[in-house]
């Protein structure tokens, strides 16, 4: 049984948002949503964490911040790209300073769109993040595969 | 049979430990106005940790998380076998200071700073635990569990001050605001998870069913106050130890988690007044 799909810990981190995702990250766990309905805990620590929702785009500063959360993560573990910032840059594309979306760094399984991205779709991209959790853990289990992810973690 | 029962006991403790904390899960979202997780959440989330990488710091790192096992193992069948009321308060001291070891085993400026809150949390508490020893030695003239549940009068008719005290701690014990300061449940942040920053996957769920046995650990304190050699007062040290796990529950929910000098300095005066007022009347009436 995939135990990961019934209790997900969440890390949540800001990248060069305008606060709007976090907000709406935060609301998720409001008496109107209540993830732990599912499990969900907000861990803030990316060592008891399974999924790193990011929000707002990745700048020259925060790459090794967002490179070091995700390797400080145990396996198996999923990237959620919260909001379009996460996910092309948004408005903040053209920036000077802002490289794009997490994708430009990190491996990112599931997007969700949106500015700011409602609760409704952030939970729907966590519980779409599950069924790829649930596949990486029958991937990581056999030996040949938590190497074969390790090395595309290390390819990064 | 003896034998046999005993090692019953302590394999159903984490299992009714870890449902109690399941229960505890829905009653304080229920108390936030949610909905809550599943009452075998807390099964569920063990589980996951079992199946997920644990990533290893040191070597001795995960070796003191196993040993305080051990220990809160070895404090749990003393307790429900009816030994020794002080050798399973010490085995659970050990326990404790192994896991901050383990603390201390990472270099994270995190786990350190929850080690050392730990370390002021178990002087906090410790005096009240020794004196409710104490306590119940005056009133059953026994250090031992079964005697002291097998006498005419329970022990909370002379000691009502000394388990009200130990009440007080168990807030410690069971890792409930305001005294949560070393390792919370609701850490949304690495530094109120204190000790456990550190640990991840297998080494986290040893954590988490330490912790199982510690709740019944702290609960088995409760149902020795109320127990006499009649059934039906065994049954009524249950129900104590529900409602004291309920207040202990709706005590999390009230209070905001406190300063080290906070807790400190009020476990003191609590033990302080309470506990040693209440032996002080004992001695002067026996």
């Amino acid at each position: 049984m995939k135990f990961v799909t019934k209790s997900p810990w969440i890390l949540h981190y800001d990248g060069t948002s305008c606060n709007g995702c976090d907000i709406e990250v935060l609301a998720c766990l409001t008496p109107l949503y209540d993830v732990e309905r599912f499990g969900i805990i907000n861990t803030g620590n990316p060592k008891h964490a399974d999924i790193l929702l990011i929000t707002g785009s990745v700048n020259e500063q925060n790459i090794p911040v967002v490179k070091q959360l995700y390797d400080q993560m145990a396996e198996p573990k999923v990237v959620v790209a919260i909001g379009i910032c996460a996910t092309s840059g948004g408005i903040f594309a053209e920036c000077y300073n802002v490289v794009g979306g997490v994708d430009k760094v990190l491996p990112v399984d599931v997007y969700v769109p949106g500015c700011a991205a409602r609760p409704e779709s952030i939970i729907d991209g966590v519980v779409k993040a599950l069924d790829i959790l649930a596949q990486k853990q029958k991937y990581a289990r056999k030996k040949t595969g938590k190497n074969r992810i390790n090395q595309e973690t290390a390819k990064i | 049979m003896h034998i046999l029962m005993n090692i019953l006991f302590v394999v159903a403790a984490p299992f009714v430990g870890g449902l109690l904390t399941g229960i505890d899960r829905v009653i304080t979202a229920r108390m936030q106005g949610r909905q809550g997780p599943p009452v075998l959440q807390p099964f569920y989330d063990v589980m996951k940790l079992v199946q997920k990488e644990s990533i290893e710091v040191n070597s001795m790192h995960r070796f003191f998380v196993y040993i305080s096992l051990v220990f809160a193992i070895f404090t749990t069948s003393i307790l429900l076998s009816g030994g020794d009321i002080l050798l399973a308060v010490f085995a659970l001291t050990l326990g404790s200071i192994f896991f901050v070891l383990g603390g201390y085993a990472s270099n994270s400026p995190y786990s350190i700073i929850g080690s050392e809150r730990e370390l002021l949390q178990i002087m906090a508490y410790e005096p009240m635990v020794l004196l409710a020893c104490v306590g119940l030695y005056y009133a059953d003239n026994s250090f031992f569990v079964k005697e002291i549940i097998n006498n005419s009068i329970p022990a909370i008719v002379y000691l009502p001050g000394v388990f009200l005290g130990l009440v007080f701690i168990i807030t410690f014990k069971l890792r409930k605001s305001p005294f949560d300061l070393s390792m919370s449940h609701h850490g949304h942040q690495e530094i109120v998870k204190g000790i456990t920053t550190e640990y991840s996957g297998r080494d986290l769920a040893v954590i988490e069913v330490t912790h199982w046995f510690e709740v019944i650990i702290t609960l088995t304190l409760v149902f020795v106050f109320f127990a006499t050699e009649t059934p039906i007062s065994k049954v009524f040290a249950l129900v104590a130890c529900a409602l004291v796990y309920f207040l202990e529950i709706i005590i999390d929910n009230a209070f905001a988690r406190l300063k080290w000098q906070q807790a400190f300095t009020s476990a003191w005066i609590i033990t302080g007044t309470m506990g040693i007022i209440n032996l002080l009347i004992l001695s002067f009436f026996r």
